[in-house]
């Protein structure tokens, strides 16, 4: 198992140096201004521009600069500079982290929670109103966009331009360890907003994964037991849930690009509006940085699926 | 409750389920009863009724939007109407089952040992050490080797007829007075069929429970039943003690099954005949006898009339569902058994045959 994780973690690594090269090679391709211009204020003078290139490396070959970017990431963990600030794009990440952070891990609470249990009362009272109701909302929330529905909730409910002003608007957020009650209510609309999409796909694949198990031969198994009803259910979910981890972590990627726009939206100082800044002005390492950032998770989150797999599934064994 | 009271006495049960295609008549009306350390085999083709029937004593049809009607005395309690809650009392502890295909029946993602366990501890107030004491006593008893290690196996670790043979021990985790067995052989492999037909057998003189058996196979029954139900199309056709049975078997569909299966001591060239046609649909089910479209010995009024279950004369504990003519069933089993084809039987019987 040790040596599975580990090899795992090494294919990781080589993930992350192939998208780190999408990334460069797609920006370099790519129409953009020279960085080098950007930097170099009005009316620049070609010297200085050059000057500029040689300081950025921009007058290197690609690959050389490709490896040289390389080398700094994955020996120093040093992402670059943004061509803007000339900020560490580290110290940019690190500082908007904790938003990011707060943002998406609660929507992962409130995805899964609200997603299995949503599941679960639908798979249970199949064709009843709540069941439809349920997989009808579910449909709408997978098909609307988040920037759209965040939109739709701020007019709805912000405090400051809301139809009926129930909670803090965009703009609001505070860091937890600020106002831990002004930090909650004011990621309850994101986080609503970040968790609906994949709330919804869980409580869809679960419905179905759990109607199948239900019918399995081993719940009969457990009623000829004599079994209470809540211990047959509680054998029929332990089934269900194989499948629906799988899609964890296929989900967790769709989490982090939906951060990007709910960041946006509200208005949360966090990695996604830093990313999606930095698209919008060409800056380069502050998107590499965030790109790959957002791929490390991604892989993570995969491994450690993969990994819960041969736990929940005794037939799953790694070596 | 006297002496005579059988443990479980089956009273004209119906189980029919409503479909977007009609009312599908499962079980129609049958009648028998099983004696306490006695075994019952149930025999019948696959959509007799022989497995809902079965269920539907543990109340395990209800929730599929069942209609059931009759009655299903167990020591005197009619399950039909029992709550829920009395009856899942019930149900794994005085009355356990088991099923035919081992592997589903067993929950892949949990222990054997504490599959059996949840067994006890549904109806006992037992320590987990205790139950598992229980479980790896019972894996022991039903002849699984190295109980104490395989108790914490998987059931994707254990062969076919282990699996078997371990939910046969978590049926009898709480000393059942009835085992409810459906095709427990079927899905094995025929040397492991006899190992476990042989371990029932066992387990029955040892602990003394009643067995209700229930089976394609005439073979299975043969060899482990004192009593047969053979189903057909929902109704129980003919049921006698095993011996009458196959010494002097009434019904013409019990015929067709005993003519279908191999025998070692007949003659090498007799040939097998198959039944003719296929099982009825539980939903439009032919007229008058449901047998009769497929069988050879019907004539022109069976289409019209319902057969009743009958005493055969002179064999009171012996009855029959069939419009022939005693005394033309006699002759009829009489020249089948020698070796004759329907068609030659009836020829020599004198009696016209089916309408072609």
């Amino acid at each position: 198992m040790i040596r599975y994780i580990i090899r795992r973690l090494l294919w990781g690594v080589l993930l992350l140096i192939i998208v780190a090269g999408l990334v460069f090679v797609l920006f370099r391709v790519l129409p953009t201004t020279n960085p080098a211009v950007l930097r170099a204020g009005r009316d620049p003078q070609p010297k200085l521009i050059k000057e500029i290139e040689v300081v950025l490396g921009l007058n290197k070959s690609l690959p050389t600069q490709f490896w040289d970017y390389l080398k700094e990431v994955f020996l120093h963990f040093n992402l670059g500079y943004s061509y803007y600030s000339q900020e560490s794009v580290r110290s940019l990440i690190v500082e908007r982290l904790p938003a990011t952070l707060s943002l998406t891990l609660g929507a992962a609470v409130l995805w899964v929670l609200g997603g299995l249990s949503v599941g679960i009362i639908s798979a249970l009272r199949r064709h009843s109103l709540l069941d439809r109701g349920a997989m009808g909302s579910a449909l709408v929330l997978i098909s609307v966009p988040e920037f759209w529905l965040g939109l739709v909730l701020l007019f709805l409910f912000a405090s400051d331009i809301g139809k009926f002003k129930i909670f803090p608007g965009a703009g609001s957020y505070v860091p937890l360890t600020t106002d831990p009650w002004k930090w909650f209510t004011s990621l309850i609309m994101p986080w609503f907003v970040l968790a609906a999409g994949s709330a919804a796909i869980f409580a869809r694949l679960m419905r179905s994964s759990l109607s199948e198990a239900m019918k399995e031969d081993y719940i009969r198994t457990a009623r000829a037991k004599g079994l209470p009803e809540k211990a047959v259910v509680r054998q029929g979910v332990r089934a269900a849930i194989n499948p629906i981890v799988t899609l964890f972590g296929l989900e967790v990627g769709v989490l982090l690009g939906g951060a990007i726009l709910v960041e946006t939206v509200f208005n949360i100082p966090g990695v996604g509006r830093l990313a999606y800044q930095s698209i919008q002005s060409s800056d380069f390492p502050v998107v590499q940085g965030t790109v790959l950032l957002a791929s490390m998770f991604i892989i993570l989150a995969n491994i450690v699926v993969d990994v819960a797999y041969a736990y929940l599934d005794p037939r799953v064994r790694y070596s | 409750m006297s002496a005579a009271e059988p443990l479980l006495r089956v009273e004209d049960l119906r189980v029919e389920f409503p479909s977007e295609d009609g009312i599908v008549h499962a079980v129609d009306g049958i009648t028998y009863q099983v004696q306490k350390g006695r075994t019952l085999g149930i025999v019948g083709e696959s959509g007799s009724g022989k497995t809902v029937s079965s269920l539907t004593t543990l109340g395990l049809t209800r929730r599929e939007g069942a209609r059931i009607s009759g009655r299903i005395l167990f020591e005197g309690q009619d399950l039909v109407t029992l709550p829920e809650e009395q009856l899942r009392a019930i149900r794994g502890n005085d009355i356990a089952m088991i099923f035919q295909d081992p592997l589903s029946s067993l929950h892949p993602l949990y222990r054997v040992g504490a599959q059996l366990v949840e067994a006890v501890r549904a109806h006992r107030e037992v320590s987990k050490a205790q139950a598992r004491a229980r479980a790896i006593e019972l894996l022991g008893l039903v002849g699984i080797p190295d109980p104490a290690r395989r108790v914490d196996e998987y059931p994707h670790e254990f062969s076919g007829g282990m699996r078997q043979r371990a939910m046969i021990a978590m049926a009898l985790m709480n000393d059942p007075k009835l085992l409810i067995a459906d095709e427990p052989t079927t899905a094995l492999d025929v040397t492991v069929q006899a190992q476990i037909l042989a371990l029932m057998e066992r387990l029955q003189r040892e602990l003394g429970m009643a067995i209700v058996i229930i089976t394609h196979d005439l073979g299975v029954v043969a060899e482990v039943a004192d009593d047969i139900a053979v189903m057909y199309a929902g109704r129980i056709v003919e049921t006698s003690s095993t011996g009458q049975l196959f010494a002097a078997p009434e019904h013409p569909y019990t015929w067709g099954l005993l003519k279908s299966i191999p025998r070692l001591d007949g003659p090498r060239e007799e040939e097998l005949v198959p039944i003719p046609g296929t099982p009825p649909s539980l939903i439009n089910r032919p007229s008058g006898c449901h047998f009769h479209p497929r069988c050879p010995y019907a004539q022109p009024d069976h289409a019209r009339i319902d057969p009743l279950l009958a005493p055969v004369p002179g064999a009171p504990n012996h009855h029959v569902a069939c419009l022939l003519e005693a005394e033309v069933r006699e002759r009829l089993w009489a020249e089948l058994a020698a070796g004759a084809t329907p068609e030659q039987a009836l020829a020599e019987v004198g009696v016209p045959g089916a309408p072609a």
